[in-house]
Parts: structure tokens; sequence; C-alpha cells
């Protein structure tokens, strides 16, 4: 409630400021509005996602090119030429985005300064463009007639688009599709293993951040009237990052406050120091930069964080309503073939992980996967997932060859998983984590997010969510952020999380590691239900009691080779097994 | 017998969840301590705020001295010195540039005798001196162990605390460990173990803690916590079998 | 293109892509052991180069007042911690480092400028102004947000060459300067016609990483500052206190810097703000060559010096467009070939 009062003041005073603020204000805040735009295309970018991008001005600058060269040259309305700038720019994003985004890390941003330098250079040489001094007498923006070329008129212009984009950008993040692309940047095989195409989504990211700048430039012709090159320089990227940083890079409102402040702190000192100093054009830049260390010193995440402890903490937020079940899988007939793994082969450089390993599953059984530490069971998993690639050999889940598959694909199947390491995002609660599980049974997107038009699957999705929480007994912990649960819990939220995938076989990694011994038996007591209920779970494990209490059958493997299989009972008699495994400590 | 290690009412916060609630023990000189539990008990964190890795309030005093506020570099010339349970060693190093940097405090403050110690080292883990040359990431998790055990020795502690030494190693291997460790006694370090592994950890100690979530719920002498039953049924019926 | 241009060319290329691979060892150490991008190493060449042609024209270089005002930042900053902590015994020290070293390297300068000294007492001179603003940045700048991201630290590098490029402005002027050539001598060989400055700073950049190998392999601090970049934690846990790896990884990074100013101080005009672009093509080197290994990353950049050289001959105003533009295949081509690694969330 609180966050919505404070919405709404905002709103007001934005609606209201032009009338009470002077001109020069105007004019700052109409800069200000553009600049926001581009940041929130960084802060979904770099701060959400993790790609640092220096380019930006690339897409505000292509916009404002061509909306220019198209009203001066052709007398084309601004408004078409609005929908002509944003698909040049899109086509530019899309062509860029599918050369670079799969580069990792430091490529990319490199890649980002290399193509701000040359469309830099590009704008400079063109005749058409006008070369180094721009182009000048663009029509203002008109409505129904009325052209909108005073600073107050314009304002009403940008800051209608802004806010738009900032409460799109609130939404997206806040449904199946933002779910997903916040566990891009740290969890991207785990999102993989739940059905999200990691690249694709990453490439909307990007293209919606080429977007917002481009909407900007877009303003920002039709507001100055004039283009040149020298607002689209790799300094104006750079600044569109400071502005991201400084406002708080994961967060929307961020984006607001980082534009304001830089607009707000560069004209102040262009302003005050030459009347401090005496002289002009040396100190604002070593100022400048002295504040910006300062700040960041203090508060190393940035301003939102702290805008948001001023602000009146809401009551907490409400447990999810319950909400029609999402349609669920046909359990296969029990004692189906499910899963063969023929003569698998996974090596390390030299090292052997996984050799000519075979065994098989069938429907409706639990089988343990044990062996030593380093005896590749976790390698294993990953060959089953196609989170890796076997060297030889075959993978059959319902008769089927999956190991050639992607694993986003395995997953569509009904193969849910949880992760030796616990892969959750930790920032996010456990209840958008455990709903990130069943991103494969909703299919809304991001258009739709950012419309709000989601909200019937939603309130599906974020219900199973609370069911499947409930279920593995962490009801009371559902919007706590999953970092912040003792490590044996957020194992269970990985559990939780596989569940609400609906899986037909579920692959659990070590789940009983870190739990006590009354969490342990209502652990294999869950599990024996799923069991009854259809499911079929492949189990790596070390503790032997929850194991050999639980499992139909074993596999044992040492140095990734299939050492014994057969019945609890005699796996534990088997010598070779003792002898590997089981040795006693005395 | 003096006392090397005490901790009172130490408490940790992750963010808004309680790491660790007023857990108190202490250590004496020369002694093999263990503090058991489950993982999730706040073991790791207990270690960490001793080893000032992690913020924390109530008191650690250590060789007399109160340490808050001392950094973890002075903490190690001090000789306080942590085994962490992923082992942390530097991968792409050889396994003798691993040890000798484990000797930097040493190093940096000038003691000589460095070569004998490495030779000490060496002797007493000698698979270790077979692959001397070797990159520490090419290592096998038996010998990861032994190298970061090897590491710690070089900087001459007097309390050696050990973060779960029996992780994921196969049961032979977890067997030698634990000889290791008994052994270090006679070198008159003082050993603050944390372990899973309570039986063997039992074996070792002379005296023990149980960590449940949060905080101390146990304490005594190991002989007789191994024969408590809640003990007995809580930790030693997992490890007996494993 | 005649025989006799391309080997003039080549030349060229090796001898800037020599110190672009200096500055891309520079960027990589700094980059393993702090996680920033450093970007004000450029300033350091800038200064240092300044500093030099300064020196040779009589003049008192300007990097004396950034060296002592930064010192005494860095010692306040330190103080106040010294006095939050109870801890006066370590007032001498910081006094010593972060003042009067400072001062007595700023008083040399004094002294020395108008006496227009030997060529090398004023390189000697000049490496004593600019190699401690490494330490005294990475104090003041870097030291507070120890474990902060990439994206921030790279904020605060972009903060830090504001705040320098700023200040050298302020004191050099917005003029260009170029100093005396170390010698004017020309070897021929063949058609090959080879300037005396080439060959010297081809030799300087061997030597130094020689030396950067022999430091990293045989000291006691250079395998720290290994370890640092290996592995954190473990880094702390045997004892080595992460700010004295910043530190030494700064000081190196201001040293290396410093010797790129005075080798290229006498081939290139250089001006207050040349070193951002000079590094910023050491930084595409380091990239180049996988931002992880040392002898790829001087490979690179001397590719880059080479790539830079060829075209400014065919197409001088696109030098620096194409020698950005060019990259992004091989770019791809190295991110393909390289195995990804997910990013540890911190």
């Amino acid at each position: 409630m609180a966050a919505r009062v404070t919405l709404a003041l905002f709103l007001v005073f934005m609606a209201l400021a032009p009338l009470l603020v002077p001109e020069f204000y105007v004019t700052l805040m109409n800069y200000i509005g553009m600049a926001t735009l581009v940041t929130l295309g960084l802060v979904l970018l770099t701060g959400v996602v993790g790609v640092m991008s220096f380019g930006q001005q690339a897409f505000t600058g292509l916009a404002a090119y061509t909306t220019a060269v198209l009203t001066t040259v052709y007398g084309v309305s601004p408004w078409v030429t609005l929908f002509a700038a944003l698909a040049l720019t899109a086509a530019l994003a899309l062509t860029l985005g599918f050369i670079t985004l799969r580069l990792s890390g430091h490529y990319l941003a490199i890649s980002t300064i290399a193509w701000g330098i040359a469309i830099y250079f590009v704008f400079g040489n063109l005749e058409i463009l006008g070369r180094y001094s721009g182009l000048d007498n663009i029509p203002p923006v008109s409505l129904f007639g009325w052209a909108l070329d005073t600073g107050r008129e314009s304002y009403y212009l940008i800051w209608i688009m802004t806010l738009a984009a900032l409460i799109a950008a609130r939404n997206l993040l806040d449904s199946r599709s933002g779910r997903a692309i916040r566990a891009l940047r740290f969890r991207s095989v785990m999102a993989e293993s739940y059905g999200v195409d990691t690249a694709m989504l990453k490439i909307i990211v990007f293209l919606y951040a080429a977007l917002l700048a481009g909407v900007s430039g877009w303003l920002y012709a039709h507001y100055l009237r004039f283009v040149a090159p020298h607002g689209f320089g790799v300094n104006a990227g750079i600044d569109y990052l400071f502005m991201a940083v400084v406002g708080g890079a994961s967060h929307v409102w961020g984006a607001v406050i980082g534009a304001s402040l830089l607009t707000l702190l560069r004209e102040w000192l262009n302003d005050l120091l030459p009347k401090l100093f005496q002289r002009t054009g040396n100190y604002e830049i070593v100022v400048f930069g002295v504040l910006m260390m300062l700040l960041l010193h203090r508060t190393r995440d940035g301003l939102a964080p702290v805008f948001a402890r001023l602000l009146p903490a809401g009551p907490g937020r409400a447990r999810p309503a319950e909400a029609p079940a999402l349609a669920r899988r046909e359990q296969p007939q029990s004692g189906e073939a499910l899963l063969e793994v023929r003569a698998a082969q996974k090596q390390f450089g030299g090292l052997v992980a996984v050799g000519n390993l075979s065994f098989e599953m069938k429907s409706g059984e639990i089988l343990g996967l044990i062996g030593p530490n380093g005896a590749g069971k976790s390698t294993v998993f990953n060959l089953i997932t196609g989170v890796l690639r076997a060297d030889e050999g075959e993978i059959r889940f319902r008769g089927e060859r999956i190991d050639r598959h992607p694993t986003k694909e395995i997953a569509a199947r009904g193969i849910c998983r949880t992760f030796q390491h616990v892969n959750l995002v930790s920032a996010m609660s456990v209840l958008d984590n455990v709903a990130l599980g069943a991103h494969l049974r909703g299919r809304r997107g991001t258009v739709a997010a950012m419309l709000r038009r989601d909200r019937a699957e939603e309130a599906q999705l974020l219900a199973e969510a609370a069911r499947q929480i409930d279920r593995v007994g962490l009801g009371s912990h559902l919007f706590e952020p999953a970092g912040s649960l003792p490590l044996g819990q957020q194992r269970v939220v990985e559990i939780a999380r596989a569940l609400c995938g609906d899986p037909l076989l579920l692959l659990l990694d070590e789940p009983a590691a870190g739990l006590r011994y009354g969490e342990k038996s209502a652990l294999a007591e869950l599990l024996r239900r799923l069991r009854a209920e259809g499911t079929s779970i492949l189990l790596v494990e070390h503790d032997m009691e929850f194991v050999m209490g639980l499992v139909d059958r074993l596999v044992v493997m040492d140095f990734g080779e299939k050492l014994a299989e057969g019945l609890p009972l005699e796996i534990q008699t088997n010598p070779a097994v003792v002898e590997a495994y089981l040795g006693g400590i005395e | 017998m003096s006392t090397m290690l005490e901790v009172s009412d130490l408490r940790v916060y992750y963010g808004k969840v309680e790491g660790l609630h007023r857990a108190s023990l202490k250590v004496g000189e020369g002694s093999i301590v263990t503090v058991i539990g489950p993982n999730g008990a706040g073991k790791t964190t207990l270690l960490g705020a001793i080893m000032g890795l992690l913020p924390c309030s109530g008191s650690v005093r250590y060789a007399g001295a109160d340490l808050a506020g001392t950094s973890v570099e002075a903490r190690v010339s001090m000789g306080l010195c942590l085994v962490p349970e992923r082992r942390e060693l530097f991968g792409e190093l050889s396994v003798e540039d691993n040890l000798r940097l484990g000797a930097f405090q040493r190093i940096r403050r000038g003691e000589r005798g460095l070569d004998a110690d490495m030779e000490a080292v060496y002797a007493r883990f000698p698979r270790l001196k077979e692959r001397h040359t070797q990159l520490a990431a090419t290592l096998s998790g038996g010998e990861r162990q032994m190298l970061a055990l090897g590491r710690a020795l070089m900087a001459k502690p007097r309390l050696l605390m050990l973060d779960e030494p029996s992780l994921g190693l196969a049961p032979r291997i977890v067997r030698e460990i634990f000889h290791i460790i008994a052994d270090l006694r006679k070198t008159g370090v003082a050993i603050l173990l944390v372990e899973q592994n309570a039986r063997a950890a039992l074996q070792v100690a002379d005296y023990g803690y149980v960590l449940e979530p949060g905080e101390v719920a146990l304490e005594g002498r190991s002989a007789e916590l191994a024969e408590n039953p809640r003990v007995a049924e809580s930790y030693l019926g997992f490890a007996g079998k494993s | 293109m005649s025989f006799d241009i391309v080997l003039w060319l080549v030349q060229d290329g090796i001898v800037n892509g020599a110190i672009y691979a200096l500055l891309a060892l520079a960027l990589l150490l700094v980059f393993a052991v702090t996680r920033a991008i450093f970007v004000p190493q450029g300033e350091f060449i800038s200064y240092a180069a300044l500093s030099l042609a300064l020196l040779q024209a009589g003049k008192l270089p300007g990097t004396v007042y950034v060296l002592v005002g930064g010192g005494a930042i860095a010692a306040l900053l330190d103080i106040a911690v010294a006095l939050r902590d109870k801890a006066p015994g370590r007032l001498p020290r910081i006094l010593a480092v972060y003042v009067l070293l400072p001062l007595a390297m700023a008083g040399i300068a004094w002294w020395a400028a108008p006496r227009k000294l030997d060529m090398w007492i004023q390189v000697l001179i000049v490496f004593g102004l600019v190699v401690p603003l490494g330490p005294i940045l990475y104090r003041v700048a870097y030291r507070p947000l120890a474990g902060a991201s990439v994206l921030v630290l790279f904020i605060i590098s972009m903060a830090a060459h504001y705040v320098l490029t700023g200040l050298g402005l302020v004191f050099f002027g917005g003029e260009g300067l170029r100093s005396q050539a170390f010698s004017g001598a020309h070897f021929k060989i063949g058609v090959l016609n080879i300037s005396a400055q080439s060959v010297l700073v081809v030799l300087a950049t061997v030597l130094i990483m020689a030396s950067l190998w022999l430091f990293f392999e045989h000291s006691i601090y250079g395998k720290a500052l290994r370890a640092t970049a290996i592995n954190r934690v473990g880094a702390r846990l045997v004892g080595i206190p992460a700010e004295l790896s910043g530190s030494l990884a700064l000081t190196l990074a201001a040293f290396i810097g410093a010797v790129s100013g005075v080798l290229i101080a006498p081939i290139t005009t250089i001006y207050y703000d040349t070193g951002f672009l000079i590094g910023l093509k050491g930084f595409v080197g380091a990239i180049l060559g996988g931002m992880g290994s040392y002898p790829l990353a001087a490979i690179g950049a001397v590719g880059v010096g080479l790539l830079e050289s060829f075209s400014s001959f065919w197409a001088s105003a696109f030098k620096e467009s194409i020698v950005f533009t060019i990259i992004i295949p091989v770019l791809v081509w190295r991110s393909l070939t390289t195995r990804h690694v997910e990013d540890e969330e911190e």
C-alpha cells in the first residue's frame, strides 16, 4: 500500500512540476526523462542480467538520426518515423545481439565499446547525416495539429513515455519471464534446466534496452530539433552506466534517481564551480569524479536501496490466493521403461568422469545412485539433463533418444532436477524461486507481462509454487530471500522448485545433506508419497541409512564406472562395494 | 592447562537471519576440541567468525587477547589458522608454492627455518613430496585436504581450526586424515575440529560441543558425549554406517 | 605498397605494440588481483610523459602537487582508521609512506628541475613522482570498495580517471608536449632503417617482461599476488592482506605506466588526455589475449599495434574505428573457443 501511495504522490508531483518550477528546470527534467529511458534499459541489461554495455548511445543515435533524416529530407511525420526509427534500432540490436550476446563477460563489454566507437565515426563521416556538424531544423512532434514545441509541452510527451516504460519494466520483472530474467546473471544453467531459453531471453532484454534507447533518441531529436555526433560518443554511453550504477543498477526506480542526480549535479557543477574558482572548464570533472567516489564508497549498491529505506515499510506481501490448478502431465504406466543409459562416456581432458556406464530405470521406482565422491554421479545428472554432452553412448527417455537435445528441451519432457551446489537466485524470494520451476507450465511472454495481461496465469503459477513450498514444509518462509535461509533449507527449496515443474522423473542430487534427523525422515516420507503418486526418482545421496530405507534399487559407481547394481540388501553384502565404498572407519 | 581460545556469547547475522546464537566454547592449550552437528547448524559460521572472516558480536579471546578489530592477517600471524571446508587452495600454483605461501607471514617477518618445516610437512605427507611440482588443481580430493593441512602447518599455528576435513573423501582417506589429526597433538598444537562425521571426531577429540541450528545444545568430554543417548541417536547412527 | 613501406609500418607497429603489451600486462595484473578494469592506467602514461618533457624544459611538473595532495588524503584516511582502531603505532609508517616520501620526491623534483640534469636522472625522478601515485590511488579510490562488483569497480575507475584527467588539465594545461629522443641514432640493415629509439622501446619492454616473470615466479610477493588473483579467500587465510596485494598491483601498474610514458614521450606528442586512448588499446590487447594469459595478452597487444600501423597508412581518418571494429570477429572467435564459466554470485 505504502508503495502505491508513494507512486501516486510521485505521479502527482511529476504532473504538476512543469507548472511549479522555472523553465530552466523543466528543460533539465526533460533531459532527465530522456536519460532515464536509456538508463532503464541498462538497469535491466546490466544491473539485472549482468551484461555490461557501453554502447547504448549507438541506439539512441541511430534512432535520432533516422527520424532526423526522414523528417527533414523526406518530410515524413514524426509519428511515422517513431516506428521507422524503432524498426531500424531493433534491426541493429538484433544483428549485434545475435553476434555478440554469445560472448561472455569482458568480450561482450569491449565489443559494446567497439560498436559505440564505430557508429560514432559513421555518424561523423556520412554526407547525408551532415558529417560532424549534424542535422538541424528537425520539426517538433505534433499532436492533432498542435506542435509540442515548448519545453513544458515536450515535458509531458517525454515523461508520459518514460513513466510508461518504468511501469512496464517493473511489471516485467514481477512475472514469469521476470523470474527467468533475474536468473540469467548467475544461474543460467539452472534456468535452462527448467526450460528457459536463456539465449533468447537475453536477446529480448537486449532488444528492449535498445528500443528504450531508441525512444530516447527519437524524443531527443524532436525536442532539441538538432542532432550531431558528439551527443552519441562513448562518453555518453559511459554516462548512462554511471547513472545506472549510482541510481542502483538492479532497481527499476534507480534509473530515475541516477539520471536525476547526474544531470542535476553536472548542471550545478558547471554553474557553481567557475564562480568558486574564478576560472572555467577545469574543475568540474575533478569535483564530479571525487563526488562519485565518495558516493560509491558510502553506498556501493547505489541510491535506490537508500531511498527504499526512507519510505515507510508496507505490510508484508500476502500469501498468493488459491487459483485453479495448473494442468498436470499424465504419469506413465508404472513399470514402463523410463530412462535408459547405454554405454555413456564422458571425459574431461584425459580424466574419465563417466566411463561405459549403463543402467535402466522403470517408471514409478526410486533408484539410488551411490559411490564415493568423484565417482561421477553428478556428471551422470549433467549428462541426463543435457548440461553436458556425452562423448559416446546414448540416453533414452521413454524410448526417445535425448542425449543430443539441449537442456531446455529435455526439461520440457518432464525431467526436473536439484543441484549438488545450491542453485537458487539468492536475492529472489523463496516463492519466486520455486515458481521458476513452473516456467514451462505457463506461456505468457514479456509483452503480456509488461501490460499486466498475465495476471490469471501468474496467480496459478504462484499458487502452485506456494502449494509445493507447503508440501516441503517451508510455508512460513515464502517471501524471505532464498539466500537468507540456512543451506539445508535452501536444498529443500530446490526440491520444491523441482516439484513445481510437475516432473515425470525427479533427479535429486544429495537432497538430505545438511538436514537434521527429523527433517530427513520428513523428506523420506515426501519422496515415498511422490513415488506412490507415480513420480520416478533418481537419487544421489551419501547418507546410507536414508538411501537404504528408501530406494527400490541401487546403482553403485566408482571411478566413473558401474561397480554393482541391485537391491539394497544385495549391495550391502557385495564384497566389491564394501571394499570400495562402505569400508568401516575403524 | 591454560585456555587457548575462549568464545563467549558469539552471535552472527546474515542480513536478518541469525546464523549463530550466543555460542560459547573453550579450547585448552594443546587439546583437541570438536564441534559436531548437522550441516546448516552454523559450524562453518562459527569458525568464520573466530577467524575474523565474518562480522560478529560477543567476544573472542585468543591467547589472552581480545580479537575484536583484529584483521584476518593479524590473526594468522598470531598463530590462528583455519583450514576451510572448501580448502581454498591456489589451484594454478604448484604444491610447493602453496606450502611456501602458507608461511607468508613468517617470511614477511624474516623468520628462518622454513626449509626444515617444509621437510617436516613432506615427512608427514609423503604424497605431497611426490607431487611437489604438480599444480594444486591436479590433486585428488584427499591430496587436496593434505595440502590444505600442510599449508596451514607452514604458518606454525598454535590453534588450528579444521572445517569438515572428512568432507567428500572416501572412507579410506577419511581414516588417514583422522590419524594425522590425532598425530598432530604431539606437536602441541591445539585443534578445533568441526565435523559432521561425529563418530570419528569424538574418537580423536578430548572434549566436544554439539551445535544444533544456531546454538550449542550439549557439551562434555568426548567419551561422555559418545555415550549420550541423544547424540548417539542423532549423529552416531548415520556416521557409524557410512 | 612497396616493401620498405611495409617494413617501416611493421617497425612502427611493433614499437607501439610493445608499449601496448606492457600496458596490457598491467591491466591484466590489476584486474586479476582487484577485479577492477583499470582505466586510470592511461593517466600514469600521460603524467610520466609530460613530467619528463617538463623536466627537460627546466620546469617543475605539476605531478608533484597531485602526488603530495593525494598522499595527504591517503594519510588522512589511514590516520582516521588508525585512531578508530586505537593503534597509534601505525602513524609513523603512514606519515613516512604517504607524506614524507611524496614531499621528498617533490623536493628532489623542485631542486632538479631548473638544473636540467642528465636525461637518465630525469627519468628516475619521473619514476619517483609517478610510481607512488599507484599505492596512493589504491588507498584513496579502490580500497574502500574491496569486494565490490566489477561494474562498481569500473565506475570507480572511471571516476578516478575523470579526477586524474581533470587534474592533468589543471596542472599540465591543454598543450601537447614531446620529449627529446633518448638517441637520434639509426641503424641500416639492408633496406631496413631502424631507429635506436625503436630498439630501446623493444628492449625495455622485453627487459620489463622478463623481470615481471622473475618476480612472479621467484619472489614470495610475486607469488602472493598470483595467489590473491587465484583465490582471494585462500590468500586471506594464509595471511596475505588484500590491501597489500591491491597496493602492490597498482604500484606495478604505475611503474609500467611510467615506463610506457617515458618510452612513448619522444615518439608521439602527448596531451593530458592522450594516455586514455593508449591505455584503451592495451586493454584491447589484453582482451584479445583472453584477459587471463600474460603471453597471449602481449601477443594481442602487438597485434593491435600492427593493425593500427597499417590502418593508419590505408585510412588514417578511420584508424581508431578500424582498430576497435576489427576486434569483434576476433572476440567472437575467442569466445567460441574458450570455455564459458558461469559467474559466481557475489
